[in-house]
């Protein structure tokens, strides 16, 4: 009985065999992606997802950055800055479309920006347009800005998905059907399994774009995410959420295995604004329990980059501060016990990420060893966002910070869920944000990761890498990542 | 009969209700903000301030509930949260792709388990019927989420006769069929192995029933007798054990979804619940309790039909 209905299985399973799968043809990617969009508009959902896929691929800013990080012209084609740093003329490519055929000009700009920055607006990060006093154009293809402080981060926030060029027409359905200027058109959304996307031929560098068709896939499942490759159903992950499946990956002459740093600095947060963490005494014992060889082995399976500040190692202005607090259980001891709580039980949340909860466990042990009875508590998203990020409810937690130029987080004071008051800092961040010769600028921002380091706010723990996996033969991917977006106008399938 | 119905519906509904509140409350009670979700943690509170507005969160929770229900009745179940369009939109794309994985799985899962469960109490006590106890020990024992990554690995990665998961949606049939085998083997096998043993121990009971000899006695086969005299007298306790796997391969699918990366309801609820998005999460609960009580309603009619006597109770 047995046997004849294994027989009639397998048989069905040969049958079906017998369709072959869709062959890749040249010009298509199938581009793996752990999280899932609910919607498809930058300027209104912060989901990283719709940034990495769609923001120059779909939607164009006026300025872009590139795989180093430095600001890149894309719907300016130029711009000059006045001398007091508050005045911006940009120049708009000529004859550029959206693709539902309206022409982009000038008003769009304005248009997009005074969306961004009106009073009923939900764009995710308003603080883009904070410094805008009043936005104007001069002409179908000029646009002048002026700002009420200087601003040297203004261009770069420019580039990020919040500030994209939306047209007047499509805003209201962009978040079903996105319509934006970029080298790529939204095909179609499958919601939950795929988002295809076609070349867009009248793009202005459309001659330089190799590929016809993308498409991307939802899989959120580790094991998953590695059967669809070995499978050789997809094409790219970059994105791989699961560092221990690599060495087989590594071993497989059909991949390649790229690592790459991304801006996530990985934090041990621990909340300032509590007992005993407002003792400085308490932070620098924790920093010194802290053995991030073992943690980057243990969690990141080698894969990631120790850092001793909040500033990424592969940043211009990068201080390596890992020695300053230096391995040392005893020490960690003994500054508890000066500063009276040695042996106090302290509770860490811990967000759902991979990351997070294997660093966790590490640290819970290392903390142990230094005399702190720690509890771990895992919660999931929502909950982690609501009593950790916004009541502040929490001792320890682990997250990785994936902005650019987040170490003004430092200077949030003690609303932030840091917990953290410093007014040296704040006037320190203020001047970083304003100084508009970029030198004098490293150099602050060099002293400001110092000071946080000295001040052990927090637990540095390492870079979080970006794991890619691709079939050998598929180029042009940025192989490092300022910013959380994929543009595929200079990959190549061969 | 007329009584039955009327009974069933008012307890029907009086079920929904019940649930609907439940799954208000916990909601509402349960730490998380659907704006922050989505907006992220660079927003600024003005931002999120309007955005809350926009989905009526500031509205008192009774306020909120009594608008749900009075859309609910008219079949409006409201705008997802996190998608920004209509709930039954969300249900609809959804659907067909949840239902075909739970029926499939059921067929397979009840013929698979008629086979191996008569076929072991008709070879009871011999090598057949422990083979099929060692079987469905093992079945019950393997975790489906652990089944369907060793599917995948054998007969997606290394042989390559079906895909690893994806769902190409029913305009193409072949490739829609391709794509649901491994999933419906993975939920079916499990359910299959519990299945065949309530199968077995029921035929077994059955057997030993004196009718049963008398038939044989009156020189029916052996086939026959199995098939015509033990299995619809078997079918009650299996019937009862049906209804419920029913209910729990729908919610299975919750997993099978995820390993395969299949856009039905089942990821749509783990997603909903982690975006806070209520009216999703509220249609969908609503939707799966449809599905249990209409199961367990279609299981007392059935009771009726397979058995006669059981009429004069009701």
């Amino acid at each position: 009985m047995i046997s004849i209905t294994a027989r009639a299985l397998l048989t069905a399973a040969a049958v079906a065999a017998l369709v072959p799968a869709v062959a890749d043809a040249q010009g298509r990617i199938a581009i793996g992606m752990q999280q899932e969009p609910t919607s498809l508009d930058p300027t209104s959902d912060a989901t990283a997802a719709i940034n990495v896929m769609l923001t120059q691929n779909v939607y164009e800013g006026l300025t872009t950055v590139d795989q180093s990080g430095a600001v890149q012209p894309q719907l300016a084609r130029s711009w000059e800055i006045s001398e007091d740093g508050l005045t911006y003329r940009f120049h708009l490519h000529e004859g550029v479309t959206f693709h539902d055929g309206t022409p982009m000009t000038a008003a769009d700009v304005v248009f997009s920006f005074d969306r961004a920055r009106a009073e009923d607006s939900t764009s995710p990060r308003r603080a883009t347009f904070q410094p805008i006093e009043s936005i104007a154009a001069l002409d179908d293809h000029t646009v002048e800005i002026v700002l009420s402080r200087p601003d040297a981060f203004f261009l770069f926030d420019l580039a990020q998905g919040p500030a994209v060029i939306v047209g007047e027409a499509s805003v209201e359905t962009n978040a079903q059907r996105p319509v934006g200027t970029g080298a790529f058109r939204f095909d179609s959304w499958t919601r939950g399994d795929r988002l295809r996307l076609v070349k867009n031929a009248d793009h202005r560098n459309a001659d330089a774009v190799a590929l016809d068709a993308v498409e991307f896939r939802f899989i959120a499942e580790p094991a998953a995410a590695s059967a669809a490759l070995l499978a050789e159903e997809l094409d790219a992950f970059p994105g791989f959420p699961a560092p221990e499946l690599v060495p087989q990956f590594e071993a497989d002459p059909r991949f390649d295995v790229r690592i790459s740093s991304t801006e996530g600095e990985v934090i041990l947060a621990m909340n300032n604004a509590k007992e005993p963490f407002t003792d400085i005494r308490v932070r620098r014992a924790v920093s010194h329990a802290l053995n991030r060889g073992e943690i980057i082995d243990g969690a990141m399976y080698g894969y990631a980059i120790p850092i001793g500040s909040f500033y990424p190692p592969h940043g211009p202005a990068h201080v390596d501060l890992t020695d300053r607090y230096p391995h040392d259980p005893d020490q960690a001891r003994a500054l508890l016990e000066e500063a009276g709580v040695a042996g106090a039980s302290l509770t860490m949340r811990l967000p759902p990420f991979p990351y997070a909860q294997r660093s966790g466990e590490i640290i819970q042990a290392q903390l142990g060893a230094a005399g702190l009875d720690v509890r771990i508590e895992s919660v999931e998203w929502g909950f982690w966002l609501e009593e950790v990020f916004r009541n502040k409810n929490y001792d320890f937690t682990i997250i990785a910070h994936t902005s650019p130029n987040d170490l003004g987080n430092f200077a949030r004071g003690p609303d932030y869920f840091y917990g953290y008051e410093d007014e040296e800092f704040v006037a320190l961040w203020d001047a970083i944000r304003t100084e508009t010769d970029d030198e004098t600028r490293l150099e602050m921002l060099r002293q400001g990761q110092r000071h946080i380091t000295e001040q052990a706010v927090h637990g540095f723990l390492f870079q979080l890498p970006a794991i890619g996996i691709f079939r050998t033969g598929v180029e042009g991917f940025w192989e490092s990542q300022p910013v959380l977006q994929l543009p595929l106008t200079e990959v190549s399938v061969n | 009969m007329g009584y039955f119905l009327l009974r069933r519906t008012v307890g029907f509904v009086l079920t929904l209700l019940a649930v609907s509140i439940v799954v208000f409350a916990v909601m509402n009670v349960l730490p998380g903000d659907p704006a922050l979700t989505i907006l992220g943690i660079e927003a600024s509170e003005e931002a999120l301030d309007a955005l809350r507005r926009e989905l009526g969160l500031y509205d008192p929770v009774h306020v909120r509930y009594l608008d749900w229900v009075s859309g609910a009745l008219v079949g409006d179940f409201g705008r997802s949260h996190s998608f920004r369009v209509p709930v039954s939109e969300l249900i609809v794309e959804r659907l067909p792709l949840t239902v075909s994985l739970a029926l499939a799985g059921m067929a397979v899962t009840v013929v698979l388990a008629l086979a191996m469960g008569i076929g072991a109490a008709a070879n009871h006590r011999k090598p057949g019927d422990w083979g099929v106890m060692f079987l469905s020990q093992i079945g019950i024992a393997v975790p489906s989420f652990w089944l369907s990554i060793l599917l995948v690995l054998l007969f997606a990665v290394t042989l390559r006769w079906l895909p690893p998961g994806g769902f190409p949606g029913w305009s193409d049939p072949v490739a829609a069929i391709r794509a649901l085998v491994l999933p419906t083997a993975a939920l079916a096998l499990v359910q299959a192995a519990v299945l065949a043993r309530v199968t077995r121990s029921s035929a077994l009971e059955v057997m030993r029933l004196d009718y049963v000899r008398t038939a044989r006695a009156m020189g029916y086969s052996r086939q026959r007798v199995l098939w015509r005299h033990i299995l619809p007298n078997a079918l009650v306790p299996i019937v009862t054990i049906v209804g419920l796997q029913f209910a729990s391969l729908v919610t299975g699918t919750i997993v099978i979804e995820n390993v395969f990366y299949l856009p039905g309801l089942g990821r749509l609820i783990f997603q909903s619940i982690a975006n806070r998005d209520l009216p999703t999460v509220q249609a969908l609960v609503m939707l799966f309790a449809t599905i249990v009580v209409t199961v367990n309603f279609i299981v007392d009619v059935l009771y009726v039909l397979i058995d006669p006597r059981l009429k004069a109770r009701r």
